[in-house]
């Protein structure tokens, strides 16, 4: 089905900052054609941001857009949320943004289970500062700042999210370009934080000093480490060894923030 | 009809004033000594149908102020010492994206943790050189109970009728410190509300400055979709890097503070005894108190001696100062700090008259005796 992406996107501010083979846009279609089948209204949907390549994409779309400060995008997004809970409030960022600089943030807004969808584009570095390691470069890893390996234990971001209290945690990469949008789409569905992590890739800041000889090398291996969670199942810990587990992997019913705001507020006038 | 009265703390005060101010959003985190301001909101803006959230950090409570006032809301934060540190980051934000917004910074000591439950002003200079880059700052500083209730109600007029941060600084002392507080009627005190776009969607640009040196600011989700940014930006709000834009817009959010006419607007001080004063005290929040008893009893030694108050502390009474730095033989500036406002006061005075400074860090009130012997060494 061909979408009409330009209804979403905002005259003139193209091209966009990604390199050429940066999964960023990929991932950015893949959330319009969530918001397409979602049916959000424009004038109705806020899309926040932080600092990074990935933080980029609210100027690029028409809606309500909030650039932030760098890790800062979950806590703005939160107030954003509490003024106006009828408003779909859709937080995109990168791994360095996110679980870095904005952790604190990142988990409180999952122990709230407050109703946002955040897109996290984990391209396992910081790209826009030119490739310093971020808290999901592999251990070992090539990086501006680790040029003799990366010594760093890293974060997996989707079981961050599950222990911290997100309700609903998904996963897939650049690869699967048709997953992305699914997985965006159940997110907004879904009532209660939901984390959509997209296990990207930059060539320019990664790819580069790791040794993959083209962006295609990159998008193999996001291929070939994918495993989807039922296929997983039947799978034993040697053959899961090195690889990611994709697709919904958690999925959960709990009290929604902004709804148990709403009761406080009830009590407080005397209901 | 008898006005409310109550026996109230200025932290409580300050939350009264806010919601008498129509404040419907609160984001903090917990920090002596200023945690009461947070207690009393958590109670009352629900009861409006206003919301209060704790957040998991100073920065995030700076973070959910600005995204709630975005969508409209008047939102306001409260913290001390440590916590006006980390938030600094975001107070530039909201000067840059020009978001109003209310910071309540009730001072103790620093730096660092320092001594949390003691008083301090060593925030002063902070307030206007504190985040990083160029800017313009609103300050208030009051220094009795009910001002604090009125200079709260203030500091939201001005955040949403110059689009920006406006901090309100009031040291422990009077943070804490009880008083008889008369509640004003509503419509007695004035209240604005952030100017509406006058044109349509299609046409409205978030820093449009064909409106003057501040742009009408559309709520999120009001139909008007626009883009917010902390870079550099033009008027369509959209970042960038053209030396015209990027100077352009950085001279307008001085000019918008500083300017003339808004200065004759936003300035605001008390003089007590100046006219034939020979020397004059610069005191504010609680020292300014120790310093009208001082001159209360130097004036029964026929020293000639007057007080100057600032309410509004940034931008600073430059012209007023100035005047009466030509006046007098000194300008003795009291302090709870080891010498920040007499920095400002001897840059406006360019040495007319010579300006002594009396420091006090040790947790305790500034004593009005200390003043007084201050007083007497002006020569």
């Amino acid at each position: 089905m061909a979408y009409d992406y330009d209804k979403y996107l905002r005259p003139g501010k193209l091209p966009h900052i990604w390199c050429p083979g940066c999964g960023h846009g990929i991932v950015m279609k893949g959330l319009i054609r969530a918001i397409d089948t979602c049916g959000l209204e424009k004038d109705n949907t806020a899309i926040v941001s932080g600092i990074g390549c990935a933080s980029r994409l609210p100027g690029y779309v028409d809606f309500n857009t909030l650039h932030t400060a760098h890790g800062r995008a979950a806590a703005f997004a939160t107030g954003v949320k509490m003024a106006r809970p009828d408003m779909n409030v859709i937080v995109v960022g990168g791994d360095g943004d996110g679980t870095a600089i904005g952790g604190n943030h990142f988990i409180h807004a999952c122990r709230r289970n407050i109703n946002l969808t955040y897109v996290i584009m984990n391209n396992m570095i910081y790209g826009m500062t030119g490739g310093q390691f971020s808290p999901c470069t592999p251990t070992g890893a090539k990086a501006s700042t680790t040029p003799y390996g990366n010594p760093d234990p890293t974060f997996d971001i989707s079981k961050l999210a599950i222990g911290a209290g997100a309700t609903f945690v998904a996963r897939t990469t650049a690869f699967h370009a048709t997953q992305i949008d699914k997985l965006i789409a159940e997110g907004i569905k879904h009532k209660g934080m939901a984390i959509i992590e997209v296990l990207d890739d930059c060539p320019t800041t990664y790819g580069r000093r790791n040794k993959f000889r083209s962006v295609v090398d990159m998008m193999k291996r996001l291929k070939e480490i994918a495993v989807p969670v039922a296929a997983a199942a039947k799978m034993t810990a040697e053959q899961l060894e090195g690889k990611i587990l994709t697709g919904v992997l958690y999925k959960e019913d709990k009290p929604e923030y902004c709804e148990q705001y709403a009761q406080v507020i009830a009590k407080a006038q005397g209901a | 009809m008898a006005k409310k009265v109550a026996l109230m703390q200025g932290n409580e005060a300050c939350a009264h004033g806010a919601v008498y101010a129509g404040a419907n959003f609160f984001g903090g985190y917990p920090i002596t000594p200023s945690t009461e301001v947070a207690e009393v909101l958590s109670n009352e803006l629900p009861k409006t149908g206003g919301k209060f959230i704790q957040m998991e950090d100073e920065i995030g409570a700076m973070a959910s102020v600005i995204g709630a006032s975005l969508c409209g809301a008047k939102a306001l934060t409260a913290t001390s010492g440590p916590g006006v540190s980390l938030k600094q980051e975001l107070i530039g934000y909201a000067c840059i994206a020009e978001v109003p917004c209310v910071i309540i910074n009730v001072m103790r000591g620093g730096p660092s943790t320092g001594m949390p439950t003691g008083p301090g002003q060593s925030d002063v200079q902070q307030a206007k050189w504190g985040t990083h880059g160029d800017h313009a700052t609103i300050a208030l500083v009051p220094a009795s109970c009910q001002e604090i209730f009125s200079e709260t109600v203030r500091a939201f007029n001005l955040a949403e009728k110059y689009r920006m941060p406006v901090q309100v600084l009031y040291d422990e002392i009077v943070g804490h410190m009880r008083e008889r507080i008369e509640f004003p009627e509503p419509g007695e005190l004035e209240v604005i509300d952030r100017a509406k776009p006058s044109v349509g969607p299609e046409k409205y640009k978030p820093y449009d400055t064909s409106f003057g040196d501040v742009p009408p600011l559309a709520a999120f989700g009001s139909g008007y979709r626009f883009h917010v940014t902390g870079l550099n930006k033009a008027q369509d709000g959209f970042p960038t890097t053209k030396a015209e834009y990027v100077d352009a817009e950085e001279r307008r959010q001085v000019r918008k503070v500083e300017g003339e006419v808004a200065r004759a607007d936003i300035e605001k001080y008390e003089e007590y005894l100046t006219d034939d004063a020979e020397v004059l005290i610069f005191a504010y929040g609680s020292t300014s108190r120790s310093a009208r008893y001082a001159v209360n009893e130097l004036r029964k030694e026929g020293i000639k001696v007057g007080l100057f108050r600032p309410i509004t502390l940034w931008p600073f009474p430059e012209k007023r100062i100035a005047a009466l730095g030509k006046k007098v033989k000194g300008i003795v500036v009291p302090e709870l700090n080891l010498g920040q406002m007499n920095l400002e006061v001897e840059r406006v005075v360019q040495g007319s008259c010579p300006v002594l400074h009396l420091g006090r860090v040790d947790g305790d009130p500034m004593n009005p005796g200390q003043i007084m012997d201050k007083v007497k060494e002006v020569k």
